[in-house]
């Protein structure tokens, strides 16, 4: 390994093969492009159109896709591919963030489950299953009304969610690696159990646990979405997928391009990340499959 | 099996209770007050202080959950704000209208789940195979209630082929099937793509095995192989997987009983969300709680029942 870190073209090669084992299959190579757009969409939002996607138009309101307005305006004269453009950004942010943090934790808590002593480990399994034990939407729901309707609510539902499967594979894992001859020889050399940890199991067990999380990316975006379509997401007038399909569901029997231009861009993202993610589990780690 | 039937419902009981209690916690530790919640922001201080004491908000924490816990157990959630009646009383109203649209999802996702699985394994490698494998992946990936507008849009709205919102006339029962259609595929769509999987997976593993080479050299006809004798083993691990399903279609579900505008636990929780009637919120989150975990026991046990090795494991 450590030539090919010294060596720059060695390192240019390590990280193209893996794209192109991406690229190779049909599915990953769609996924990839799809979820390319997404990003680009979002990143470069501000250059992409040039209408602001909160400013409200009285004379434009309920106006088909045209060439002024790409995708159409909404009930408020609002320009729906700004507004599009905007959202993917705000999807993007929730998915991310959320995802990192309840990875973190999970990682964490999954660790001290699976290192720590016997009881510990069984009384955090029984919260793991507790906590999954809530049907999601329902969980969400009462936590939003809580918390009142926003954004980080929507986060700490996603995290709450997701963290007892990341941490329950961290410890089944942890487990397994707990009795190996490596782990053994690092005790009795006097390392601390934070460092077999961090140097001895924590680089075995994560490249698994990231696939998977971003496999988990589609669920994040739906559970955001759906929030947001619900009304108990992020607050308007900022645009998100989910709040301009509830505009959409609103004036369905007139206006049926206002919800077109809202859940098309859920399916893209979520079939994008899906089709990349399969690709990246079945390419790097074939024994995940079937999960 | 009867040691492992204890045994699985003392453990299902454990973590109905972790999970209230860390409903309990979530109520109790989350900034906002289920009294202030309740009124709305234009509510005095008197109000506000008259209610607490109603819902025993003043309580010592320990007896507050303690009469949250034991009241759960014996069927009393409290009582709606407005109208007082028991929050038991109302969720169990709107509970069947639920439990339908879910028979409607685990049958949708059953009758096109399990043949497409099964072709997909009898014609492995083939387009039709990758066909079927990326539609399931497709389906699993799209938000049902994304489904569910799509759904409304193109057949109720579009072509006007079934009916759009409500669930049906009360006794007629040709009419509320009708309008059970598009919501429960909404609901079933993406367990359509799991069980086509789970199915395709089991019934590869099950092809290969002895009794189907057997099968075979007797000159049985490839049909009768595939549906009878193999299917009802690779069956198996679909029952659990339903059984984590219902869980998650009871999700789906609020939505398509928002979407369709039908009775149901999920249309009574938004609805409670949006008047604050916040212990309908609660008692409605604990029931279906415990309908899943009870759901998942049930489908551990058929297992248990069917597969003997399952049971000497536990």
């Amino acid at each position: 390994m450590s030539e090919v870190v010294s060596n720059p073209p060695g390192r240019v090669a390590e990280i193209w093969r893996p794209i192109r084992k991406i690229l190779r299959e049909p599915l990953g190579a769609l996924g990839l492009f799809l979820v390319l757009l997404v990003i680009f969409g979002a990143v470069f939002a501000d250059f992409l159109t040039s209408y602001d996607p909160t400013r409200i138009n009285p004379r434009a309101r309920f106006q088909g896709p045209g060439a002024e307005h790409l995708l159409g305006t909404d009930q408020l004269g609002r320009d729906l591919f700004a507004r599009v453009l905007h959202g993917g950004r705000i999807a993007l942010y929730v998915a991310l963030v959320s995802t990192a943090v309840s990875l973190a934790i999970g990682i964490v808590l999954g660790l001290i489950a699976g290192y720590g002593p016997r009881w510990l480990d069984n009384l955090m399994i029984l919260l793991f299953d507790a906590m999954k034990s809530f049907p999601t939407v329902m969980l969400a729901l009462a936590l939003v009304t809580l918390m009142g309707p926003s954004l980080t609510a929507v986060m700490v539902v996603v995290i709450l969610v997701t963290v007892p499967g990341y941490a329950r594979i961290i410890r089944t894992q942890t487990i397994a690696l707990k009795s190996s001859e490596y782990v053994t020889a690092a005790q009795s050399m006097g390392a601390s159990s934070a460092r077999i940890l961090r140097v001895h199991i924590l680089p075995n067990v994560i490249g698994p646990l990231v696939i998977l999380a971003s496999m988990d990316i589609p669920v994040v975006i739906g559970i955001e979405a759906g929030m947001s379509f619900l009304g108990l997401g992020v607050r308007p007038p900022t645009p998100s997928w989910g709040s301009i399909l509830n505009d959409g569901f609103t004036g369905i029997r007139d206006s049926a391009w206002i919800a077109i231009a809202g859940g098309v861009p859920i399916i893209i993202t979520t079939l994008g990340f899906t089709f990349l993610g399969e690709t990246l589990r079945d390419v790097f780690d074939p024994r995940l499959k079937g999960r | 099996m009867l040691t492992y039937f204890v045994k699985r419902l003392g453990l299902a009981a454990v973590i109905v209770s972790v999970a209230m209690f860390l409903l309990f916690c979530m109520i109790y530790l989350i900034p906002g007050d289920p009294a202030s919640v309740a009124l709305g922001p234009r509510a005095t201080e008197e109000m506000r202080a008259a209610l607490r004491e109603k819902m025993g908000l003043n309580q010592p924490v320990i007896l507050q959950f303690w009469n949250f816990y034991v009241g759960a157990w014996t069927g009393d959630l409290g009582e709606e704000v407005l109208s007082g009646r028991p929050v038991m009383t109302v969720v169990l109203e709107q509970l069947p209208f639920t439990l339908a649209l879910i028979a409607g999802g685990i049958t949708w996702s059953v009758a096109l789940g399990i043949p497409l699985g099964c072709w997909a394994a009898v014609s492995r490698g083939s387009t039709a195979d990758r066909i079927v494998g990326i539609l399931s992946v497709a389906v699993i990936a799209v938000p049902s209630f994304v489904i569910a507008i799509y759904a409304l849009l193109i057949f109720a709205v579009q072509l006007r082929w079934l009916p759009a919102i409500g669930a049906g006339e009360p006794g007629n029962l040709g009419d509320q099937l009708t309008h059970l259609i598009l919501p429960s595929l909404a609901v079933g769509l993406g367990w359509v793509g799991y069980i086509a999987r789970m199915v395709r997976a089991s019934m590869l593993e099950v092809l290969e095995a002895s009794h189907i080479r057997t099968a075979r050299a007797f000159g049985l006809p490839d049909r009768m192989i595939t549906y009878r004798y193999a299917l009802s083993i690779a069956i198996l691990p679909t029952v659990t997987l339903l059984g984590v399903g219902i869980g998650q279609m009871l999700s789906s579900a609020v939505f398509a009983e928002i979407v369709f505008a039908r009775p149901g636990v999920g249309k009574l929780v938004y609805d409670a969300i949006l008047t604050r009637n916040f212990p309908v919120v609660t008692g409605t989150v604990l029931v279906t709680t415990v309908l899943f975990v009870l759901l998942n026991l049930v489908a551990d046990l058929i297992i248990g029942a069917l597969d003997p090795r399952v049971r000497s494991s536990f």
